[in-house]
């Protein structure tokens, strides 16, 4: 019965928040955005104290159902543990508690969250690592399907379905995403929970909570045969038939031991009669760990090296888009397209970051990098960051789009209060960067027509949503001069980045966006 | 990046399904009606004759801008597959064999491929059961020498594998941003007319006339040379339709009347070929209530066939040509001019009253020729135009947030424009360099159209992000 109830609202939960990872229509989060809100870690950056009490009384209550059902990696290395579980039977064995690897573990995230170390944070944050997993890998499926209905639809002159694009939007978090499913998957389908019990800072202090919990699988010794069932189908190797005692620090309620128990002996709730307080026993399956410990830093080396790797990456696959184009002799008045060179992310000095961030400083503090913004931009401008400080937080950069007037999704779906909810009234006079001229870059100074004289352009100025810009010719003296975005008006300018979008210069934009440490209201 | 980098190439995949939504969209024209050649009469087609030499010229004349590529589609839109040269074959002995005789092609049509395809079938017939019309396409200023241009002559004679070209056309003057200029240009300057003459007067052209789009200065200087017996037009290729018969200048000041062009023509006895009879198609594929009130009057004609008729009944008319990708197409034509039914006085009133519906819808007057392009920034001009134009026909474009009709509007003009246009090439991105406007035949003012698009489209996006 425990079981059954948990696998419905495992599986509920679980579609619940993976649909709103894949949405990208904007559609969902008015109806699913809580399901991100309620993730512990999300909710204690949120400062969110409902939700953190809430967490708490119901795992001191029920114990750690929270890792069982809201938890969405959880549930997924349940999934991938049941695959496995379906070929082999009664597969898993009993081990002792890893505290030497989930205590530090627990500590190094608690410090990272405190000095706003985001990589470090959103490489253990499992809700992140969720999301990371179902921004980078599932969403592009989701999306092909989509396209592939929209084109379906297409044809028959319907819009019910929208074509979208799909990008990888940064390699490494590719990489990364890639790694940490191949480690987490790798381990849940050997070892069931043993992410949860040795890694994950989640399950370790919500494992310190249910140590206490009122109610917990107990098992009643009169009626026990030791027949070792329910250890060897307890996911989280917690169950010591042996000895009788279960370690509820590492238990997360699944119910699959009392499933299989053909004596009732094992039960959930109070204890039926006095007995020992379960002890938890010290020494660790230490092989086993140290294999693991050594598949993360093997992940995350990976995705440093990779990191490394991302311009090259994306100059080449710029490059291989170019070479596909067809060779046309000269302009024969009768059709063809010309190439369009891919545009480069410029160099920043500052990475710009979404309005509603407030400051670089408020991002790095909340932020748990779990991609969910990033699947939910429309415009492809929120991407994962690639830098080793802020690894994995959204920047900004305005190659495909960018940040459109009527939209402000981002912050609407936040779940940890590093993109605070912001009106499109505020988001319009929030400056969030500040659009630099490069001059030499500029088509006007650099293009001429079949005449000969300048190419006229101003796209810049026409598509600034704030007037911000104001195009003089270069030279004053001459009439011919080109005409160019001289003035931009800094009390105007919210960094938007409709200039930098729509500028005509490839691969790299004449006019760019600057982001701002501090976001200002203008 | 480079402009010339820009026009020295075009893109691979963009391309391929840009053009072919592009394709699926202007070839339907003739749709609706269904035809096998057991429906086209053979010996009772329509002929004209030329008062010159007594060429005795086909009603129909099959334009070679359109031809099919292998595939499917047409090398209008597709430019980097082959024509489909068996099609061709077919189509052309099945043209010749139900009376077609006037073939109309160009160096710059199919990106130089119509030529050599048209030369490879028409070879097939005896020489003395067709006329070849082609022209002298040197758009491009590197073509403008007087050596350059013959070269294009001399090469339009080998690809079309003959000795001598019936109907020879300097092609599209009038256009360029100063088309006086560009005409002095492109014909006087270099003395290319009078070389022409010669040619004329060695055999190697029968025919010699001019096709004519744009600066009405050039057309009137040219009658008035023929006129004072400076030179003498054979023939003149105008755009007539019963759109542009009164309404030309009402759509675009710049350009002028069918109706003053002709009788200019009628006045000195200059038979006229006909081009743009469907104006790109858009007067095959007219607004839904216009379609029903053309089959409510003749149920089995089609919606194309009003516009051949009306073509085809003035009698200075010597052919009407259509660029025929496909074989019902064809067959759909031969059918309406075997023979000719001329528009009554009546049918007359009742097209002119649907030429006014049309004016009044204010579409974008782009025949999806695709002389503007390729624009050296990656727009692709006649796409967004198409679908613009798409939308007004059916209803789609809404203005008014107030409509009850606007949130479905919207998503269909947004979606469809995603859909028909890569998102590089949409309006936005028009940087309003205006070197398309001299090559646009309509003489469209192509960056302000597309901006008024683009500020639509804003106005869209801006104004319901929820739908």
């Amino acid at each position: 019965m425990l079981k059954k109830i948990r696998k419905t609202l495992a599986v509920l939960a679980f579609v619940a928040v993976t649909l709103l990872f894949l949405d990208f229509t904007g559609t969902l989060h008015h109806w699913l955005g809580w399901t991100a809100k309620v993730q512990l870690v999300p909710a204690v950056l949120a400062l969110n104290v409902v939700v953190i009490v809430a967490l708490a009384l119901i795992t001191l209550i029920f114990g750690r159902i929270y890792c069982s059902v809201i938890c969405p990696l959880g549930v997924m290395q349940d999934v991938i543990s049941w695959l496995h579980s379906r070929r082999k039977k009664n597969r898993f064995t009993y081990s002792k508690e890893m505290r030497w690897l989930r205590y530090p573990v627990l500590l190094i995230f608690i410090v990272a969250m405190i000095a706003g170390i985001g990589s470090l944070m959103a490489i253990l944050e499992p809700y992140s690592t969720f999301g990371m997993i179902a921004t980078n890998l599932l969403q592009p499926v989701y999306q092909w399907c989509n396209n592939g209905l929209a084109a379906i639809a297409g044809h028959y002159n319907s819009y019910a379905f929208y074509s979208t694009e799909v990008w990888v939007k940064s390699a490494a978090a590719l990489a990364t995403s890639i790694a940490l499913l191949l480690v987490i998957g790798y381990l849940a389908w050997r070892g069931g929970r043993t992410y949860c019990n040795t890694v994950c800072p989640v399950g370790t202090f919500l494992g310190l909570l249910s140590r206490f919990s009122l109610l917990k699988v107990h098992i009643d010794e009169s009626k026990c045969i030791k027949c070792g069932m329910c250890t060897r189908n307890c996911k989280a190797s917690c169950v010591d038939f042996k000895n009788g005692t279960i370690d509820h620090s590492r238990c997360v309620t699944c119910g699959n031991c009392i499933d299989k128990c053909h004596k009732d002996a094992i039960y959930y709730g109070r204890p039926r009669k006095a007995q020992k307080f379960p002890s938890t026993t010290e020494e660790g399956n230490q092989v086993a760990m140290s294999t693991t410990a050594h598949d993360e830093n093997v992940a995350s080396q990976a995705a440093q090296s990779i990191d490394k790797g991302k311009r090259a990456f994306l100059i080449g696959s710029g490059i291989a888009i170019a070479t596909t184009a067809m060779a046309q002799a000269k302009k024969k008045v009768d059709g063809g397209l010309a190439t369009i060179e891919q545009k480069q992310m410029p160099e920043r000095k500052t990475p710009i970051t979404p309005p509603g961030s407030i400051s670089a400083r408020n991002m790095a503090r909340h932020c748990v990098a779990c991609q969910l913004c990033v699947a939910e931009c429309p415009n492809q401008v929120l991407r994962p960051s690639a830098d080793m400080l802020t690894f994995m937080q959204p920047i900004m950069s305005y190659e495909r789009g960018y940040c459109r007037p009527e939209c402000n999704r981002c912050s609407q779906v936040c779940p940890a209060g590093a993109i605070k909810p912001i009106s499109l009234e505020v988001k319009s006079s929030t400056k969030i960067g500040k659009a630099v001229w490069t001059h030499f870059l500029c088509i006007p100074t650099k293009d001429k027509d079949e005449e000969g004289n300048p190419i006229s352009c101003g796209n810049c100025a026409r598509h600034c949503p704030t007037g911000a810009i104001t195009m003089a010719p270069l030279n004053e003296n001459d009439e011919n001069s080109p005409m160019v975005p001289l003035a931009i008006d800094d009390s105007k300018c919210i960094g938007c980045g409709a200039c930098e979008h729509v500028c005509p210069a490839r691969p790299v934009a004449a006019i760019h966006v600057e982001g701002l440490e501090d976001h200002r209201t203008i | 990046m480079d402009r010339r980098h820009f026009l020295k190439v075009a893109g691979g995949t963009a391309i391929a399904s840009s053009a072919v939504l592009a394709a699926c969209s202007s070839n339907d024209n003739n749709s609706g009606e269904a035809i096998s050649a057991a429906d086209v009469p053979k010996g009772k087609m329509t002929y004209r004759t030329n008062p010159n030499n007594g060429d005795r010229v086909s009603l129909l004349g099959y334009g070679m801008m359109r031809l099919p590529v292998e595939g499917g589609g047409s090398g209008r839109e597709i430019t980097d597959v082959p024509i489909d040269q068996e099609l061709v074959n077919k189509e052309v002995d099945f043209a010749l064999e139900h009376g077609v005789n006037y073939f109309d092609t160009s160096p710059a049509y199919c990106q130089g491929k119509s030529e050599a395809a048209t030369g490879i079938a028409l070879s097939r017939h005896p020489r003395d059961k067709y006329f070849i019309a082609t022209k002298l396409s040197n758009f491009d200023p590197a073509t403008w020498s007087l050596e350059e241009s013959q070269k294009m002559f001399f090469n339009s004679l080998k690809e079309l594998k003959v000795d001598y070209v019936d109907y020879l056309l300097m092609h599209g003057v009038g256009m360029g941003d100063d088309g006086v200029e560009e005409f002095n240009s492109r014909y006087m300057d270099n003395g290319l007319l009078d070389w022409l003459v010669e040619q004329k007067e060695a055999g190697k052209i029968r025919n010699l006339g001019f096709s004519y789009h744009g600066d009405i200065a050039v057309f009137d200087n040219l009658l008035a040379w023929h006129d004072e017996g400076d030179y003498h037009w054979d023939f003149v290729q105008i755009e007539l339709n019963y759109l542009d018969w009164k309404h030309a200048k009402e759509i675009n000041e710049r350009n002028t009347n069918a109706e003053y062009l002709y009788a200019e023509l009628q006045k000195r006895n200059i038979p006229a070929v006909i081009m743009e009879p469907l104006l790109g198609g858009r007067l095959a594929n007219v607004p839904d209530a216009i379609a029903a009130d053309m089959k409510r009057r003749d149920p089995d004609a089609s919606v194309a066939s009003w516009a051949f008729r009306y073509a085809g009944t003035p009698e200075g008319v010597l052919t009407v040509l259509s660029g025929m990708t496909y074989m019902d197409h064809l067959m759909e034509n031969i059918k309406t001019y075997s023979p000719l039914k001329p528009i009554t006085p009546e049918e007359d009133k009742f097209l002119e009253k649907i030429a006014n519906t049309i004016v009044a819808l204010q579409t974008i007057p782009c025949n999806d020729c695709k002389y503007c392009m390729p624009c050296p920034y990656g727009i692709n001009i006649p796409a967004i135009f198409v679908h613009y134009n798409k939308c007004i026909k059916e209803g789609n474009l809404i203005k008014s947030e107030k409509d009850s009709d606007y949130a479905k509007a919207r998503r269909a003009f947004l979606v469809g424009y995603d859909n028909s246009v890569p998102k590089l090439r949409q309006a936005s991105y028009c940087i309003g360099c205006s070197q398309c406007v001299g090559h646009c035949p309509q003489r469209i003012a192509i960056p302000k159209e597309l901006e008024k698009i683009d500020r639509f489209v804003e106005q869209l996006k801006r104004s319901d992000p929820k739908d």
